[in-house]
């Protein structure tokens, strides 16, 4: 074994979110990740984590991930010039995924946007917040004000059970459907929730001053359904439900049209709508909408037990390279290796068989159709 | 009479009249997390020391078991194949990776006994 597995000493400069002293007392294995050190998985172990969260309810930090405010008359208005989305008809305590986009139409994060009526809420990526509050201030400074709410930690409650073990302690969550938002008092604080998530489950992100974060964990942790979950099965989870990384998925050399996130495009803001263009790399992106990519990412099944991971180049029946992998691993709802990665545009069908390259070996995959799993999201 | 051994890369080898059965202790299983797949030497194969012997995966990475010592593979554990959570299971009994015939049988006196190896671990923590 390559004494590299045993290197996990996570350096001293690492940040840590308030429910640092609960996840090392709960005997949480620590790395890094964005400058945080973050729990990968806890005793139970990613597998099991994982089948919790999809058959009863996971409890995540995801404290390390960006919470800004945006308020003002205009925010909207302004919002809408970084984003190929509709903000300024958003309703109130309604939630819609976004992205920032560049000149070159690439993707500079994915976020969602909350409207809170005198305020829109934003959660950005933990390894892009930094440059994205920069940039929100650089563009958007003298229209609306922006916050980062570093004083705010962020946990999700997902699974089946995560519903009932909301309307338990918070009955009026029980009428929130997906991407419904609300302000309610958990733990004798007001916290701000949504019903939603980052595991094709139905869910709530909450959040909660750093100063009570650890007393609503310990409340939500003291619920029957509901245990502690970390990274690792927030990745797996997320890759079963074809949910995209940033970083990995998409990222600067990506538009939205060729990370097959065309339906984030709201229709009044594409060409022919009231609020069209407007946006960074519009053309670009219009244009690609109009006439299609060369690439584009798509779902992949192996027919092989050996996960398919990121970085994997893909080739067709003649050996040519025709994309590469983007995220793979295991799959434990399906109990087999699922991935995602970007083809050419000619073999982008359902069902076109492919191949991967794993370690010099090529192994059968299939173009799959996304989400691997039935999502589970509380439409009322 | 059969002896256990224990190398640094947390392999332990059973020497039992003349065959080598190989597979990673509780510590190595514990520190990987979750197996999901074992890619598993071919039978009759010869194979050097410090060379690929298998491949593992967990859930988040795959890593390489290096063959502990000179011989020729004579037997694999086949269960691996589609039950690869047995090594967290049963690290140091069903979890077995492979039974090899060693070149020269003196190459285990350079690894530790139990002891050494339990102080080893003890260290790492």
């Amino acid at each position: 074994m390559k004494e590299t597995i045993y290197m996990n000493t996570v350096t001293e400069h690492l940040a840590h979110t308030p429910l640092y002293k609960l996840h090392m007392e709960l005997g949480a294995r620590m790395v890094p990740f964005a400058d945080y050190e973050m729990p990968l998985q806890y005793p139970m172990g990613i597998l099991k984590e994982h089948i919790h969260t999809r058959s009863k309810a996971g409890l995540f930090d995801v404290s390390h991930m960006g919470q800004v405010r945006l308020t003002g008359e205009n925010a909207a208005v302004a919002l809408e010039t970084l984003v190929p989305v509709d903000i300024v008809d958003l309703d109130i305590n309604r939630q819609r995924y976004a992205l920032f986009t560049n000149e070159q139409g690439g993707i500079l994060d994915d976020l969602m946007v909350s409207n809170g009526g005198d305020h829109l809420f934003l959660v950005v990526n933990a390894a892009c917040k930094q440059q994205d509050i920069a940039y929100l201030r650089q563009h958007l400074s003298g229209q609306c004000t922006i916050e980062e709410l570093s004083d705010r930690a962020l946990l999700a409650l997902q699974g089946p059970e995560a519903g009932a073990v909301m309307a338990r302690l918070a009955p009026e969550t029980a009428k929130m459907i997906f991407m419904d938002t609300a302000t309610v008092t958990l733990v004798g604080v007001e916290c701000f929730i949504s019903r939603s998530g980052y595991t094709g489950e139905d869910g709530f992100e909450i959040s909660v001053p750093n100063e009570q974060a650890e007393a609503l964990a310990r409340l939500l942790l003291a619920q029957p359904e509901v245990a502690l979950i970390g990274l690792g099965a927030r990745d797996s989870l997320r890759l079963e439900a074809g949910l995209c990384l940033y970083g990995h998925d998409m990222d600067t050399h990506t538009t939205p049209i060729e990370a097959s996130l065309s339906w984030a495009l709201s229709k009044v803001r594409r060409a022919g709508g009231g609020r069209a263009g407007g946006y960074p790399g519009a053309d670009i992106i219009q244009g690609q909408l109009a006439s299609g990519v060369e690439r584009k990412r798509v779902g992949l099944l192996a027919k092989d037990r050996v996960p398919v991971r990121d970085g994997a180049q893909i080739l067709d029946a003649h050996e040519n390279v025709v994309g590469q992998v983007t995220s793979g691993s295991f799959g434990p709802t399906l109990g087999g290796p699922v991935a995602m990665g970007y083809v050419e545009i000619a073999h982008t069908q359902l069902g076109t068989l492919l191949h991967a390259n794993v370690r010099g070996k090529a192994v059968p995959i299939e173009v799959a159709k996304t989400p691997f799993i039935t999502l589970r999201y509380y439409r009322g | 009479m059969s002896k256990i051994r224990y190398t640094q890369e947390h392999e332990w080898l059973l020497e039992d009249d003349g065959l080598v059965t190989v597979g990673i202790t509780g510590f190595a299983q514990a520190q990987l997390g979750d197996l999901v797949y074992i890619q598993l030497p071919e039978i009759a194969k010869a194979i050097a020391k410090g060379q690929e012997a298998a491949i593992i995966e967990s859930v988040k990475a795959a890593s390489e078991i290096k063959m502990p010592v000179t011989g020729v593979i004579i037997e694999v554990n086949t269960i691996l194949n589609d039950e690869p959570g047995k090594v967290n299971e049963d690290p140091m009994g069903a979890g077995w990776f492979f039974k090899l015939k060693m070149n020269d049988p003196g190459e285990l006196d350079s690894f530790m006994d139990e002891s050494a190896y339990a102080a080893f671990v003890k260290d790492m923590d």
